[in-house]
């Protein structure tokens, strides 16, 4: 990327090993091994300042920084019938639900919330890859119902962010069932005449993506997702010849005619924010009246300035080491 | 006819009889009835007892069966005035989805179905029943159509899955099937689904959301291949019987769980023992369930339509 790169990084590592920080003060970006602060992480709501990576962020995270005020109201789903095939493969799906709930907190793999974003009231479902890999069974399904219900009651638009490896296997053809299920979802919003924008992020695949994320009004995606139906590994083994770079990622969609745009994160509740004062016939905010989003930096979070200035690991490398930002 | 692995005693024992036979032709001295009519009922008396207790994988296989009767012989039995259409308008024809005008027991309707095709060469130019973003538009343009002129619909469903292909990709596969889904459910005519083979996934749904949904007893329908299944949760593609038998594929077990209305009884060996058998129950089938739905009014299609996917999931199986 340049100098400072090559040269800080041995200097990090020497750091790391000196002194062990806490793990959740320091993140080292997957795509340019650049270490971040975690707090300016959350800042920049996980995309990484040197390399625009995007990083995942958390259902409750991704509500908090877009809603005014991080003020949002959690829209409460109906349990669906456990286990419904009694399913074991090497582990029990029982079992497998029981640590994606503990690992995340989070009942299930969408979340539902309403509240005001850009002054407009919306509802938003928000797929969450880190459970289960935002896997779409009976709950994914009966959520986007619940989302589209919610909408409908409330006149406002539907947002949904997607995320998911793909179907709920251990729900298996209920699993598939959500495909038609969530599309009626859509169609309920549809009817009501309300907006129903998809924000499309990585990674997108299987069911998911054909269905609910590619049937909205506005299809946004984040830069760099995997959008696709079959995944690159299976159409390799299935055509036996490499893929183009960046085939299925969200700028070759764009390109393709399959997205409105790709906008990054930091962007995102901007964007979302002048659609729907449009979609929903409302006037533009005057200069300076666009409510603040919540912040995902709690107040007990370290400062930059509270790590010892001896100890830091070569401070100029993380937060401008890149001279273009 | 092809055997499955699980059929070799049968081979073997229709396979005597077949040499009986030819033997006897040579000899008109030698009378073999007796001893053929005892090998031909053993081997039915073993069909029997095999097509009574098989298991999950062993229907995936019966589904593949190359001899099964595929969406094109139903179609040529079954209807009449049969008129192809073709081609998305927007890109190509697709070989793998058939579908026209049609008079199924003398009332005209939309006929479509996935085609796999019966020889290397046809299954080559079907792409062995695997779709393109194409053939689910072409779908869509047909159900828009069989709904402007009050038609009702009438699939065959017979596909491994949509095609994983990079054109397939790159012209939008997701937006065709999630497009051909929305279709199946916003047009106020009835759709009748028939399940002759494979029912693969995403590919499936999009021509398989339908009012009624029959399925033959020895077809399957499910999220994801056994294979592909056993290889992502077992870490092996060696356990697609174990992937199979908990998937739930079974047309008793959807019965069961309510995503379909009927299982259609197949001949003792299979449809691909009797196709014609196989095809009259399907026929049947259809039209009994195009009967009850005759006389609903557009709206009430749209809403039996849409309860039914909304009420799938409340139960549980043992
Ligand atoms: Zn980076």
């Amino acid at each position: 990327m340049n100098w400072i790169n090559n040269l800080s990084l041995p200097k990090i590592n020497d750091f790391f090993q000196r002194r062990e920080m806490p793990e959740n003060l320091w993140r080292k970006c997957e795509n340019c091994e650049q270490m971040i602060f975690h707090r300016e992480l959350k800042q920049n709501l996980y995309v990484c300042p040197h390399c625009e990576h995007h990083m995942r962020i958390s259902p409750t995270e991704r509500l908090e920084s877009l809603y005014d005020f991080g003020a949002y109201t959690v829209v409460d789903v109906p349990d669906p019938v456990a286990d419904p095939l009694n399913f074991r493969d090497e582990k029990r799906y029982t079992d497998r639900l029981r640590d994606a709930r503990r690992t995340t907190n989070e009942k299930e793999a969408v979340v539902v919330a309403h509240g005001r974003i850009g002054d407009v009231d919306t509802v938003s479902a928000v797929q969450n890859f880190g459970f289960m890999g935002g896997s779409m069974g009976m709950a994914v399904g009966d959520s986007l119902l619940k989302a589209a219900e919610t909408a409908v009651e409330r006149k406002s638009p539907l947002l949904v962010f997607s995320a998911a490896g793909g179907a709920r296997m251990q729900e298996g053809i209920l699993s598939l069932m959500q495909m038609p299920r969530s599309t009626i979802a859509v169609q309920m919003v549809r009817e009501a005449g309300l907006p129903y924008i998809t924000i499309i992020t990585h990674p997108t695949t299987g069911g998911v993506t054909a269905s609910y994320a590619m049937l909205g009004d506005i299809q946004i995606a984040e830069p760099n997702a995997l959008i696709c139906f079959a995944g690159p590994r299976v159409i390799e083994q299935t055509i036996r010849e490499k893929l183009p770079e960046g085939f299925q990622r969200s700028e070759y969609l764009l390109e393709h005619g399959m997205l409105d745009m790709v906008t990054p994160r930091t962007r995102l509740r901007a964007e979302l924010v002048k659609i729907l004062r449009m979609l929903m016939q409302l006037p533009m905010l005057p200069a300076g009246q666009l409510p603040e989003p919540g912040s995902l930096v709690r107040d007990d979070e370290p400062e930059m300035s509270e790590v010892e200035a001896a100890e830091q690991p070569d401070g100029s490398a993380v937060k401008s080491s890149d001279p273009q930002s | 006819m092809q055997y499955l692995d699980f059929e070799k005693g049968v081979a073997e024992l229709e396979g005597k009889a077949r040499e009986l036979r030819a033997l006897a032709r040579d000899d008109a001295q030698m009378d073999i009835s007796e001893e053929v009519e005892r090998l031909e009922g053993k081997s039915s008396a073993l069909l029997q007892d095999l097509y009574g207790k098989l298991t999950p994988w062993q229907k995936c296989q019966i589904a593949r069966h190359p001899e099964r009767p595929h969406a094109q012989d139903y179609i040529g039995a079954l209807f009449d005035d049969m008129t192809p259409l073709a081609g998305d308008r927007g890109f190509s024809e697709d070989h793998a989805v058939i579908g026209g005008l049609a008079r199924f027991r003398n009332e005209p309707v939309m006929v479509i179905g996935q085609e796999k095709g019966a020889d290397t060469q046809s299954r080559l130019h079907r792409n062995f029943g695997m779709a393109r973003p194409e053939g689910y538009r072409k779908a869509i343009r047909l159900m828009d159509m069989a709904d402007r002129f009050n038609l009702p619909v009438v699939t065959f469903v017979d596909t491994p899955g949509a095609y994983p292909g990079k054109g397939a990709e790159e012209r939008g596969q997701s937006e065709a099937i999630a497009r051909a889904t929305e279709k199946c459910l916003e047009i106020g005519v009835p759709i009748v689904t028939a399940i002759i083979g494979e029912g693969g996934s995403g590919g499936a749904v999009a021509l398989a959301t339908a009012n009624r949904l029959a399925m033959l007893e020895h077809s399957v329908y499910s999220v994801i291949s056994p294979e592909g299944c056993a290889s992502i949760l077992w870490k092996s593609a060696d356990r697609a019987q174990d992937a199979a038998a908990a998937l739930r594929l079974t047309a008793q077990d959807l019965k069961q769980l309510e995503v379909i209305e009927e299982v259609v009884p197949e001949p003792v060996g299979g449809a691909q023992r009797d196709p014609k058998a196989a095809i009259t129950a399907v026929g049947d089938a259809v039209a009994r369930h195009l009967a009850e739905l005759r006389a609903m009014s557009r709206d009430e299609v749209r809403k039996d339509r849409r309860e039914k996917f909304l009420q799938i999931g409340r139960v549980r199986l043992s």
